[in-house]
């Protein structure tokens, strides 16, 4: 056993308060600094001016189960950009006259797919995905169906909203 | 568990000597004076640091370019959460470290900590506060409104007509005829590629030579023991710090940093002032005028600086003790009330009513978007209290329903009805009756039904001004000929844009007599109160183009 005696005890105990406020005040300051940091990082930008419809064609042409390519321009906000930018959408109408319009990318790494009359299938030509007119997977590596826009028919004016991924729009 | 520990540490330590380098750096032996007075180096090094860190996460959403510089700014400020916090800590940050670093050379002044072997370490000094005026004058273009813009105009110029060498300073700062995007690109690429790594070399070279001269010992301090760095002098520096963070966290959150319009180059009705710490320059310059005005503008700058970097060879003499120093202390009383004298004139000769006007772009300005009519619905808005029982998109006491939401399922007949007796369109309603005209109700119906929770932000931004001169132009129903954002008729030119066309004087003097200044009009003269006519003029002038 060592004795200590009291002056040593005296600044052995002062040392740790200098000590304890280094670390401590340190901690403050790192956090003050990090987790404004993260937030400004993490956090989406504030809303932005709701998504709104894009007018993309007239619908009176279709032909059932016959999905036709139309190409439309729509505002993206991009940061501090409102692009606006050419889009398109595999638009179909179904035996029941009920319209739907896909996303123009493959859902399996998102290359452009494009319509087979032959064979009455959507063709993924990178990795062979096949998808039906309604948007099933028919075959090929594509883990879900293809995506589909918001749509909504005024008169003969098809107008598109959000891309809902999975296939899940409301029409 | 501690004995793993110490394992990884010995281990490590064996490896790159970190342990060693760390106790080496810490248990530096300091003399017995050393104390709270000889902070100030580390509280700038560690301000430094804020700024490198500050700036990196700015220009993570940044975009150098003329072109995009102030909309990437705004939406920072305006869209990101935090951005506006951290604009203030990089802001305020470059002003708090100027201070620091002249308080930090004050005091190896005062104490004469330059002399014989320090020379070196002071003259680095020297180059180290030179640096960081340089991020000063960088850093002030880059957020591209019309302060950035119109003040490094002058700064240019300046630089142009240095002796000798003022054309190429001009020609390297990209400023030959008009600032534009190579000094801008310049100035960037000073202000993050060039100066922090200099700075960093800098301060490694200064930190080198304070350890191998030691920290300057007071006379006396020989026969004392000495110290050790660690921890009773780091414990001050923390404490130091800590309060130099507190105070830059605190002026970050509670005082706004102004944006003021994208850089207007066709502005002439502009007057530029530098940041607060080059104020004093900018009215040395106005002590001299004509072919003398290279006095002011160089020469006595670059003498000051020389003097700066001299005082080492300047002031040879023994070290004696601080409060013994009577002519340093004289010479620092003298500067700081020539700097002071210097920086109140100049504060004083800014002209005042110009910054009640400014429009501040660092928060949303929809309600730059509203016609005069909703503006005036936003004064009477605030006149009624309006806010006091009702809730504007989720903020406010829920008295009354939140007024966002009402445009979806109201028209402006219901309300004006309601405002007018409540209890009749809402039995059971506590909202007391409004005391307004109908044209003044039609006013506030007009703002209720354009109010979402998108542009709620007008009815905290509209500056007093603004709402002010709406109310004028609505009273005097200057729309029954005028258009203003798309509201109003053709019979008079549409007054959006009016800044661009005519001068803040042609105005005023044109609504006293129209006929004087544009003949053939049939616009009737106004007698305004000046008042009225200053704000309606002020409105005018902050729409949009």
């Amino acid at each position: 056993m060592q004795t200590v005696s009291p002056q040593d005890a005296k600044a052995a105990s002062r040392r740790h308060f200098f000590v304890g406020v280094i670390y401590g005040l340190w901690g403050l300051i790192a956090a003050a600094l990090s987790l404004p940091a993260l937030i400004y990082l993490l956090f989406p930008p504030k809303a932005r001016k709701p998504e709104e419809w894009v007018l993309v064609g007239d619908i009176t042409r279709l032909t059932p189960n016959s999905p036709v390519e139309m190409t439309f321009r729509k505002n993206r906000v991009d940061g501090w950009k409102v692009t606006s930018e050419r889009s398109t959408a595999w638009v179909v109408k179904d035996a029941a006259d009920r319209i739907t319009a896909f996303g123009p990318q493959c859902t399996h790494l998102g290359c452009a797919y494009h319509w087979d009359d032959a064979k009455d299938e959507f063709l993924c030509p990178c990795h062979n995905s096949l998808f039906a007119a309604d948007g099933r997977v028919i075959s090929g590596p594509a883990p879900r169906p293809l995506d589909r826009y918001e749509t909504k028919v005024e008169g003969t004016k098809l107008m598109i909203g959000r891309l809902h991924i999975g296939g899940e729009g409301k029409s | 568990m501690r004995r793993r520990w110490n394992g990884i540490n010995d281990w490590l330590d064996n490896r790159t000597g970190i342990r060693t380098a760390v106790r080496q750096f810490l248990y530096e032996e300091i003399p017995a004076s050393s104390g709270w007075h000889q902070v100030f180096g580390s509280v700038a090094i560690f301000l430094f640091l804020v700024q490198a860190f500050t700036g990196a996460l700015l220009a993570f959403n940044y975009a150098p370019t003329p072109g995009d510089a102030y909309n990437s700014l705004r939406y920072i400020l305006t869209e990101l959460t935090g951005g506006r916090l951290i604009r203030g800590l990089h802001h305020w940050g470059a002003s708090m470290m100027i201070v620091v670093v002249v308080l930090h050379m004050v005091q190896v002044f005062l104490y004469g900590a330059y002399k014989k072997p320090r020379e070196a370490t002071w003259m680095v000094g020297v180059v180290l506060l030179l640096v960081t005026l340089a991020y000063g004058l960088t850093g002030y273009l880059l957020p591209w409104d019309n302060r950035a813009y119109w003040g490094t105009v002058v700064t240019t110029q300046i630089a142009g007509q240095a002796p000798a060498v003022g054309p190429y300073l001009a020609r390297l700062l990209g400023g030959e005829g008009a600032v534009g995007v190579v000094t801008f690109a310049r100035f960037y690429g000073m202000h993050v590629l060039l100066l922090p790594p200099a700075t960093l070399l800098l301060i490694a070279i200064h930190v080198y030579l304070v350890r191998k001269h030691g920290v300057a010992p007071a006379p006396g301090d020989e026969q004392l023991p000495r110290k050790q760095f660690y921890p009773v002098q780091v414990f001050k520096d923390t404490v130091a710090i800590f309060i130099a963070f507190a105070i830059l966290f605190v002026m970050a959150v509670a005082v706004r940093v102004p944006l003021e319009q994208l850089a207007d180059p066709t502005d002439t009705a502009y007057i530029p002032r530098p940041e607060w710490y080059f104020l004093f320059l900018f009215q040395t310059l106005k002590l001299f005028s004509g072919p003398l005005e290279i006095v002011g503008s160089v020469v006595l700058p670059g003498l000051a600086v020389l003097a700066l970097i001299l005082v080492p060879f300047i002031d040879r003499a023994r070290m004696v003790r601080v409060t013994r120093r009577t002519t340093a202390i004289a010479f620092v009383g003298l500067a700081a009330i020539g700097w002071g004298g210097l920086t109140a004139a100049a504060v004083k000769s800014t002209p005042k009513e110009a910054s009640a006007t400014q429009v501040d772009y660092s928060a949303p300005t929809d309600w730059l978007q509203l016609s005069p009519e909703e503006m005036a619905g936003i004064g009477y808005f605030r006149k009624e209290n309006c806010a006091s029982c009702h809730v504007i998109g989720g903020r406010g006491t829920a008295i009354g329903p939140d007024l966002t939401q009402t445009a979806i399922h109201k028209d402006a007949a219901w309300m004006i009805a309601h405002f007018k007796r409540p209890s009749v369109m809402r039995p059971g309603s506590s909202m007391p009756p409004i005391q307004l005209s109908d044209a003044q109700l039609n006013a506030l119906a007009s703002f209720l039904l354009k109010l979402n929770e998108k542009n709620a932000t007008a009815l905290d931004n509209a500056p007093d001004f603004a709402v002010a001169g709406a109310l004028v132009y609505q009273a005097n129903r200057c729309g029954a000929c005028h258009l203003v954002n798309g509201g109003g008729m053709r019979i008079g030119p549409p007054l959006n844009g009016l800044a661009k066309r005519q001068s803040r004087n042609w105005v005023l003097e044109h609504f006293k007599n129209p006929q004087a200044l544009s003949p053939g009009s049939i616009m009737p003269p106004y007698r305004l109160p000046q008042g009225d006519l200053e704000n309606l003029t002020s409105y005018l002038f902050a729409l949009p183009d």
